[in-house]
């Protein structure tokens, strides 16, 4: 900060993250829309703070350890370095770190812009966190879900992010893995999250005939539905934003690249652009409402759902797609998850209240490993000896974010909850409706109010 | 005195880093908001289990779970 150039790429570094956070929090008032206009009326409230309470869970204890986690585990550790490999920022990432409080040091991280880069990943954490939350409506006990956000958030997110969502990850360096907006490393991994809690925790009452046959348990609010998906869009171009680094020198990036010329980077400080990741943004999501617009045959629904699925689906090389091929790749992903998401639901019985783990796991999946087969050869990093993008590093990688990282760690979970009663609510309670009993103390209140007014009039 | 390190802005800034109350005190800040954490989900747990226990005794019975039912969706 001891130059004007110097100062203004700081404050505005500073500035372009802070906008990025307050951007994504449009992601979680979306998702509480869409969550609660999927419930029924009985399971409003409940189904309201369940989602709303991962909040400050996640955010205490992505400061307590997450944030230490992204910055120590990037070797593995042991697989390309130890803790704190290769940059030790993971000794400033402790819950008691100086680094950590208002500090007007370094310029750079552990400096004075450290809280903005922690904002940010936090609300990733968020994100993954609540697109488990959906999946599980309706039966799941808060306190089993608050732990699974807590292991998504601010554990499992968190190694996977270090290993591949990291210029130094190992699963950068090794497998070339490359996923510049997350397709693996958000959304796939909460796509298997939510799946192996919804394996263990069972489908809703009703959900099944005895034949096995799925009924159709309809939104209690389609419209509220939508329009949650369509502010989970508005702060995507947040999330989307926070994936880049707005401004890097050669200098900076250390690596390979030759010549004086500064760029925005992705999060492995490889070249890309703000604009080039706009128009991809925009193409992939109209590829994926077009394509879920037929699939459904117009419904709003997996119409709204599927444009969210074409971003994902095309997550993994937004920063390098032609418009024309992130369209086409979010048609396609779109296609696939839609198709596998009513497989699933027939042949394993999966009650997914709300579809997150096909547009966000499947297509997750899917958008990581055609990554590799579109990008084929294409250097993962700036860095010299790291290994090129390819077809088997994106499917290795894929299956590390979705079964490695994401359903077993849920499942074990959601297997130990289970076995102590701890999972699922009890039966009389998902009968009753959660918000039973506020309903009935509201309605008291409301006659109460009714006989007072009455009284006075009489 | 000050709680913080800083007791006058007369200084070059290039020589300031930490500004908040109490620095040295991390750790123990930390450990009590870790506890704290810990705690609030032990809370949660039995604030948890006492609403299911008390609800279904008050409301468990077959009649008035019919009615549930059949009052709405």
């Amino acid at each position: 900060m001891d130059t004007d150039v110097g100062a203004l790429t700081i404050i505005f570094t500073e500035f372009y993250y802070w906008v990025t956070v307050a951007l994504m929090f449009l992601i979680h008032v979306g998702f509480c829309m869409y969550e609660v206009g999927a419930s029924r009326r009985r399971n409003h409230m409940h189904t309201l703070m369940k989602n709303s309470m991962l909040i400050p869970l996640v955010t205490v204890t992505w400061f307590f350890f997450g944030w230490w986690i992204y910055w120590a585990f990037a070797g593995g550790p042991g697989i390309t370095g130890g803790i704190g490999h290769p940059v030790d920022f993971a000794s400033a990432s402790y819950p008691w770190s100086q680094e950590m409080g208002p500090n007007l040091g370094a310029d750079g991280l552990g400096g004075r812009i450290t809280g903005v880069f922690w904002a940010a990943f936090l609300l990733f954490a968020w994100t993954a966190a609540s697109i488990v939350s959906g999946a599980v409506i309706e039966r799941i006990r808060s306190f089993a879900f608050w732990l699974f956000a807590v292991l998504i958030g601010s554990v499992t997110w968190s190694i996977d992010a270090a290993w591949g969502w990291s210029y130094s990850g190992w699963m950068v360096e090794l497998l070339g893995y490359h996923d510049a907006y997350a397709s693996g490393v958000i959304h796939a991994i909460a796509g298997g999250t939510a799946l192996g809690i919804l394996v263990v925790l069972g489908p809703r009452l009703g959900k099944f005939a005895a034949d096995g046959t799925p009924r159709d348990i309809r939104p209690h609010n389609p419209w509220l539905v939508c329009i949650g998906l369509f502010l989970i869009y508005t702060g995507f171009w947040g999330f989307y934003v926070a994936c880049n680094v707005p401004l890097a020198t050669t200098g900076y990036i250390d690596g390979l690249i030759t010549g004086a010329t500064q760029t925005g980077t992705t999060i492995y400080l490889t070249p890309t652009t703000l604009s080039a990741i706009t128009v991809n943004f925009l193409m992939s999501l109209s590829g994926g409402m077009l394509v879920g617009y037929t699939m459904s045959k117009g419904d709003a629904f997996w119409t709204y759902s599927g444009g969210l699925a074409g971003i994902i689906a095309a997550s993994a090389g937004n920063d390098l797609y032609h418009p024309i091929q992130a369209l086409i790749i979010g048609g396609i992903g779109t296609a696939f998850m839609y198709k596998l998401h009513f497989w699933v639901e027939r042949r394993f019985k999966i009650d997914d209240a709300v579809g997150a783990v096909a547009v966000h796991g499947y297509a997750g999946f899917f958008g990581v490993v055609i990554a590799g087969f579109v990008l084929w050869g294409h250097p993962s990093s700036p860095y010299d000896g790291f290994a090129a993008i390819s077809p088997w590093g994106q499917f290795a990688g894929a299956m590390i974010m979705f079964w490695g990282l994401g359903f077993i760690p849920a499942w074990i979970l959601a297997k130990i909850l289970a076995s102590m009663d701890l999972l699922r609510i009890p039966k009389e309670i998902e009968l009753l409706g959660l918000d039973f009993h506020s309903n009935q103390e509201a309605e008291q209140a409301r006659q109460d109010v009714a006989a007072a007014v009455r009284a006075e009039h009489a | 005195m000050s709680t913080t390190p800083i007791e006058t802005w007369a200084v070059d800034l290039a020589d300031v880093t930490y500004i908040y109350p109490f620095v040295g005190s991390e750790g123990l800040m930390a450990a009590v908001a870790i506890a704290l954490w810990l705690l609030w989900h032990v809370w949660q747990l039995k604030h948890e289990n006492a609403t299911y226990r008390d609800e279904i005794a008050k409301h468990g019975d077959d009649e008035t779970i019919r009615k549930a039912l059949g009052d709405s969706d």
